[in-house]
């Protein structure tokens, strides 16, 4: 019993943290361009004239 | 204001659709390419969309970025209206669907610790727990399913939304009084899960039909933007397509496509007309001659005085015809509303029996409201409401796998059910780019052929381009020329070991053709034909092996479409208009067969819209690919029977879906109305009968092979 005052509070903050996680990906439009983002990790960003 | 520029402080923000983008190499060119355009803040593409934002100085012409990525290969359209975009049936549900799954997890665990034997106060504040969480979490993720279910009972109908509702409205609203009284059982993990299998099958369904697009809009892109025109003082001006009216003078360059209808005043040239009739040669016309929005101008510059502009175009006309025939489609009722439709009358009278009828045999309200919530719980369409997103996403990944996009998951149900095909000809049976006559290049000495080769690598004509893939396939190589020169209409001139040397366009004769010159030798006549794509023949066996009759339905000349009807043994119907074909289709379909068709162009709009269900190949024009249910890239045309089977596999496990997920309600019913339906039996055999149907689902997996 006592041990589950405990465990059941972490496990609703560690879910509500992994909540917040996703609510915050969703905000920050990071689904905004699915395929556009698994594309950009392959322009070299070394070259010059690079766009922000 | 001229596009879809809106002011931000000093900067403007333009949106511009590139559909030619499609990699992460595309994507880098087109942003260095805007951004070295002067006055060009910032560029960031977007692949999903396949469009770029483009942040500028305010006087920046948004026609300077087109024609800066024109320089780089890519055509690009600024779009109109920012807020044109369909917004996304998917993001609004994500958030919900998160809430719910988690909530359902949390709630999950505290009840089965409760069924695991959890006795009094830990019973109690498990049940507090689970209310605190449950609550909050279902009045969130319900909302999609209120509103929607409000919407319904206003109007005085009922959808699939209204038991749903109510179940879980009341499952709660039991549970909380379970709750607050102390009681045995709590309902609330049973109402999360519904929530979460539900959600999840909205958004799958939702994003199957998000990537289909208004096609329209597109549709009107294709007419240029707008159009030089002549003042009455010799003056040009660049009028927004918008501005032009009739009795205005455009000049339009070589490469330009028309932005009105009119008629040439000066100047002749070559057009290609192919988007309007399907008409696979261009088109000569001089003074006098007709020329219509939408046709691309090839060889030299004209002047066309303006007869229609705007909405009374040629080109606006097909828009028109196109609008009404995808009405005409959508009126098509899916099979998971028609169930909906018999299924939430039916679940409704039978739990309001089922209440009644324990009223009659003496339990308390109480008693007879739970079992009358268990019974709509139960039966709450968790397992149906998967059946048909679930098989659909599985099917188009598989096809997606072969090649073959779907755009809209109801092309799945709508394709299953076709008996009849009609094909158009260019680009569609074709490869719809000229390809030169094999036997004549084998006539060709060596150094014809490298000479051939070097004049064709220097014109971006369609021949010249056909002619130098053929040659360099051959390991032909180019021989150096000097003096180089292209002269539009008329071919490219150079000088070679002194001689002048030519490929040029022939002196007379028909079809299309180019003549070699080399000084020194005689002038050879090399003749393009537009070649049939792979698998043509085999494609059309399957396909009536599959039960579907195949003709043809072809804009071009009657000769030309007749030796591929011939040469593929199927009936034709050529030099038809683009209202022709939609007749057509609407014909075979009054006629009782549901019509598959297949097309690429702007011509083929309409018809493809108004068809029971309609494939169009990637290299299509944007109203093709807008217009059709699904695309095929490759090249070969056996994705036509692998689509057709696939769909039908597709229907089969859908309707085997169903009678999976009935199957499980004349199983559970009976017993949730007798009142042996605990929370635990209604939570596992919901999940169950949901997991059952996604694993028959993944059957689909191979659906395409």
């Amino acid at each position: 019993m006592n041990g589950l005052l405990i465990l059941v509070p972490i496990a609703l903050l560690l879910g509500l943290a992994g909540l917040a996680a996703f609510f915050w990906a969703l905000r920050s439009g990071q689904f905004d361009d699915p395929a556009g983002s698994a594309s950009r990790i392959l322009i070299d960003e070394d070259e010059e004239g690079k766009i922000p | 204001m001229a596009s879809a520029a809106t002011l931000t402080g000093d900067l403007s923000r333009t949106s511009l659709a590139v559909p030619g983008m499609h990699c992460a190499g595309c994507m880098s060119k087109v942003e260095r390419a805007l951004g070295a355009v002067p006055g060009v803040a910032s560029a960031r593409v977007n692949l999903t969309a396949r469009t770029v934002t483009v942040e500028h100085d305010a006087e920046l012409e948004p026609r300077a970025l087109t024609e800066a990525l024109g320089g780089i290969g890519f055509e690009s359209q600024a779009r109109r209206d920012l807020s044109a975009k369909a917004p996304s049936a998917v993001r609004p549900l994500l958030a919900p669907l998160a809430v719910a799954g988690f909530a359902a997890m949390n709630v999950m665990l505290l009840s089965v610790s409760v069924w695991s034997g959890a006795e009094g106060s830990t019973r109690e504040l498990f049940h507090w727990l689970s209310a605190l969480i449950a609550l909050p979490a279902i009045a969130f993720a319900g909302r999609p399913f209120f509103t929607s279910a409000w919407r319904a009972v206003k109007r005085g109908t009922t959808n699939m939304d209204v038991p749903i509702s109510i179940g879980v409205i009341v499952a709660s609203g039991l549970s909380l009084y379970e709750v607050v009284t102390a009681g045995q059982h709590a309902w609330f993990d049973g109402a999360l899960m519904l929530l979460t299998f539900l959600l999840a099958g909205r958004v799958l369904d939702a994003m199957m039909r998000d990537r289909a697009r208004a096609g329209v809009d597109a549709l009107l892109s294709q007419a240029a933007q707008g159009a030089t025109v002549v003042q009455p003082g010799g003056t040009v001006a660049w009028l927004d397509a918008a501005q032009l009216e009739a009795g205005m003078v455009m000049r339009v360059a070589a490469g330009e496509r028309l932005a009105a209808d009119g008629e040439i005043v000066a100047g002749s040239s070559r057009f290609d007309q192919s988007i309007l009739t399907g008409e696979s040669a261009p088109v000569s016309a001089g003074v006098g001659d007709k020329a219509l929005a939408g046709m691309l101008n090839l060889s030299a510059p004209v002047d066309v005085q303006v007869s229609h502009a705007g909405h009374d175009t040629t080109l606006a006309e097909i828009a028109r015809l196109m609008e009404a025939s995808t009405q005409n489609r959508s009126r098509y009722v899916r099979i998971a509303d028609r169930a909906a439709r018999l299924y939430a009358p039916a679940v409704h009278t039978l739990s309001a029996i089922t209440v009644i009828g324990w009223l009659l045999a003496g339990a308390s309200l109480y008693q007879a409201l739970v079992i009358g919530v268990a019974v709509l719980i139960i039966t709450c369409p968790c397992a149906l409401g998967l059946a048909v997103p679930v098989a659909q996403v599985v099917a188009s990944g598989s096809l997606m796998r072969a090649g073959i996009m779907v755009k809209d998951g109801s092309a799945l149900e709508r394709l299953a059910g076709v008996d009849r095909a009609l094909l158009d000809k260019t680009g569609t049976l074709t490869l719809g780019r000229p390809v030169p006559d094999e036997t004549v290049i084998n006539l060709f000495g060596a150094e014809e052929r490298s000479v051939a080769l070097a004049l064709a690598s220097h014109s971006t004509h369609p021949l010249s381009r056909g002619l130098a893939k053929a040659l360099a396939a051959r390991g032909v190589e180019a021989a150096l020329l000097e003096e180089i020169a292209e002269r539009p209409g008329m071919g490219v001139f150079a000088r070679w070991n002194g001689h002048p040397v030519s490929l040029r366009r022939p002196d007379g004769g028909k079809g299309s053709a180019v003549a070699l010159s080399i000084s020194t030798s005689p002038v050879r006549l090399l003749p393009f034909a537009d070649a049939l794509r792979p698998d043509a023949v085999e494609a059309l066996d399957k396909l009536r092996a599959l039960g579907i009759d195949c003709s043809i339905l072809s804009g071009d000349k009657v000769a030309a479409v007749e030796a591929i009807g011939i040469d593929l043994g199927i009936a034709t119907q050529a030099q038809t208009d683009p209202a022709q074909k939609q007749a057509r289709v609407e014909a075979e379909r009054k006629a009782g067969h549901r019509v598959l068709m297949v097309g690429d162009g702007l011509n083929d709009g309409p018809a493809l819209a108004a068809a029971n269900a309609s494939i169009a190949p990637g290299s299509a024009s944007d109203v093709g690919l807008q217009a059709a249910d699904m695309v095929f890239v490759q090249e070969s045309l056996l994705a036509l029977p692998r689509a057709v089977s696939a769909s039908r596999r597709t229907m089969a496990v859908v309707k085997q879906n169903f009678a999976l997920a009935i199957g499980y309600n004349a199983f559970a019913v009976p017993l949730a109305v007798l009142g042996h339906v605990t929370p635990l039996v209604a939570a596992v055999a919901m999940s169950a009968s949901s997991l059952l149907v996604i694993a028959n689902s993944l059957r689909l997996v191979g659906a395409a092979r």
